[in-house]
């Protein structure tokens, strides 16, 4: 469903990403947990087709129609309601926002306000319906849950178990290992644009992942 | 992609834009209040006994929509970077060149308005007949701001990621304006001055030559400007 093969990207004298390789079938989840600047957003950048690698290649079957991103920056325009950016985002895809994503998200109340006048939380709310609204079966996430508040967090939990259950795939990119590792079904760590470790998650809870990752980053 | 799609896309793009800037307003105040006050700054700074309107005119109309518009290429797309918009747009299935025309097509339509506010302040200000040209001139005004736009639209989609986009724009842009506005203000000089269309039919060839070729140019280099 989504495959990377030998990426090698750098900016300037920063090696961003050093001959990654991996792949995500249908109904797996990848949490990539990295330092800053590890790598992690381009890697998911290269993924989403919006960089393209100096070396390598990355397929995501179904192309660009497939991928939904959520990622730290919302994505949103502020001066337009959140139907408005809803309704944009879904014209470009020509589809029409599903009709229960709005409630799904605790955002009915919301629809008719602009986007400026609402709080961090409820604009990242915003940009977890605006990364959904073509109904994506590939799910790019970057640092997802900067500003939720529990309520919102567990709710895009949930929405991304949906998105697994019908067979989707995800990765996801965060340097918080303890949000990342419950939705994880795979677990990798980066540092210095390489994967260091690369496995399923196999049962392990964030603790014991916290420390293996200390150990592996350290 | 298909062309219907292409076009398709792309209004919806420009409308978006429109629509922004309906709800704040703010590029178009602030172009049309520059208008104004460049315009009174001319009038208040030139010496009516040495030149006449009619030669002095067309400059000053081209100066001031010159800068006008390098005001509203500047917000196309700053607007995009605010919530990292523009990796949304790129992400989307749809071709770079729809978000090419559809950004063109609203900075037109912000300048068109732009313009439609200055023509009648210079005949106001200048005391120049401008009601018996308004064809001509429309015309002309039309096929200059299409060139200048098109170059335009892609310099600001090349400049706004960088440190000191404001700047960096008209020092690129600009040069590139040198012809059109040459020929677009040799053509408003004879419009003004009531000379027949036949005698400005190379100036406009020329406008809707330059408009071809940046329109086709920019829109084929575009996507290699917003690839990171």
């Amino acid at each position: 469903m989504l495959r990377a093969e030998g990426l090698k990207h750098r900016f300037g004298a920063v090696r961003a990403l050093d001959d990654v390789s991996f792949s995500v079938q249908p109904g797996q989840t990848l949490a990539v947990f990295g330092p800053n600047g590890a790598g992690k957003t381009t890697l998911l950048k290269v993924l989403a087709g919006l960089i393209q690698p100096q070396r390598g290649r990355a397929h995501v079957e179904g192309g660009r129609r497939v991928i939904g991103w959520i990622g730290h920056q919302p994505q949103l325009y502020g001066q337009l309601t959140v139907r408005e950016n809803l309704r944009f985002w879904a014209s470009l895809y020509d589809v029409s926002p599903p009709g229960d994503l709005l409630a799904r998200l605790g955002l009915d109340d919301h629809a008719d306000r602009p986007v400026r006048a609402l709080s961090r939380g409820l604009v990242q709310r915003v940009a977890i319906a605006r990364a959904l609204v073509h109904d994506p079966t590939v799910l790019l996430l970057d640092e997802p849950f900067t500003g939720l508040d529990r309520v919102a967090a567990e709710a895009l939990r949930r929405l991304l178990g949906d998105v697994m259950k019908q067979g989707g795939a995800s990765v996801l990119v965060t340097h918080n290992v303890e949000e990342g590792t419950e939705l994880a079904t795979d677990v990798a760590f980066m540092r210095a644009g390489r994967f260091v470790h690369f496995a399923p998650r196999a049962g392990r809870g964030p603790e014991q992942v916290a420390e293996e990752y200390r150990n592996a980053i350290a | 992609m298909r062309s219907p799609d292409l076009l398709r896309h792309a209004w919806t793009v420009a409308s978006k834009d429109l629509l922004v800037e309906f709800r704040s307003r703010t590029g178009i105040l602030s172009a049309a209040v520059f208008v104004v006050l460049v315009l009174m700054v001319f009038n208040f700074g030139r010496d009516p006994t040495a030149v006449s309107n009619v030669v002095l005119v067309p400059s000053i109309l081209w100066v001031t929509f010159t800068f006008a518009a390098i005001l509203a290429l500047n917000r196309a797309f700053q607007l995009e970077l605010e919530n990292q918009a523009l990796d949304g747009l790129l992400l989307a299935p749809i071709g770079r060149g729809s978000i090419y025309l559809g950004k063109l097509v609203a900075n037109l339509l912000f300048v068109a308005t732009v313009e439609v506010i200055g023509v009648p302040l210079v005949a106001l200000f200048f005391n120049v007949e401008v009601w018996s040209h308004i064809g001509p001139l429309g015309g002309i005004i039309a096929l200059a701001t299409i060139g200048f736009v098109a170059i335009g639209t892609l310099f600001s989609a090349m400049t706004v990621r960088t440190r000191f986009a404001e700047l960096l724009l008209p020092a690129v842009l600009l040069p590139f304006m040198i012809l059109p506005l040459a020929w677009a203000t040799l053509a408003t000089t004879s419009v003004f001055a009531g000379r027949p269309l036949s005698e400005m039919a190379g100036w406009l060839k020329m406008l809707a030559g330059y408009d071809m070729v940046f329109v086709v140019l920019s829109l084929l280099l575009f996507p290699a400007t917003v690839n990171e």
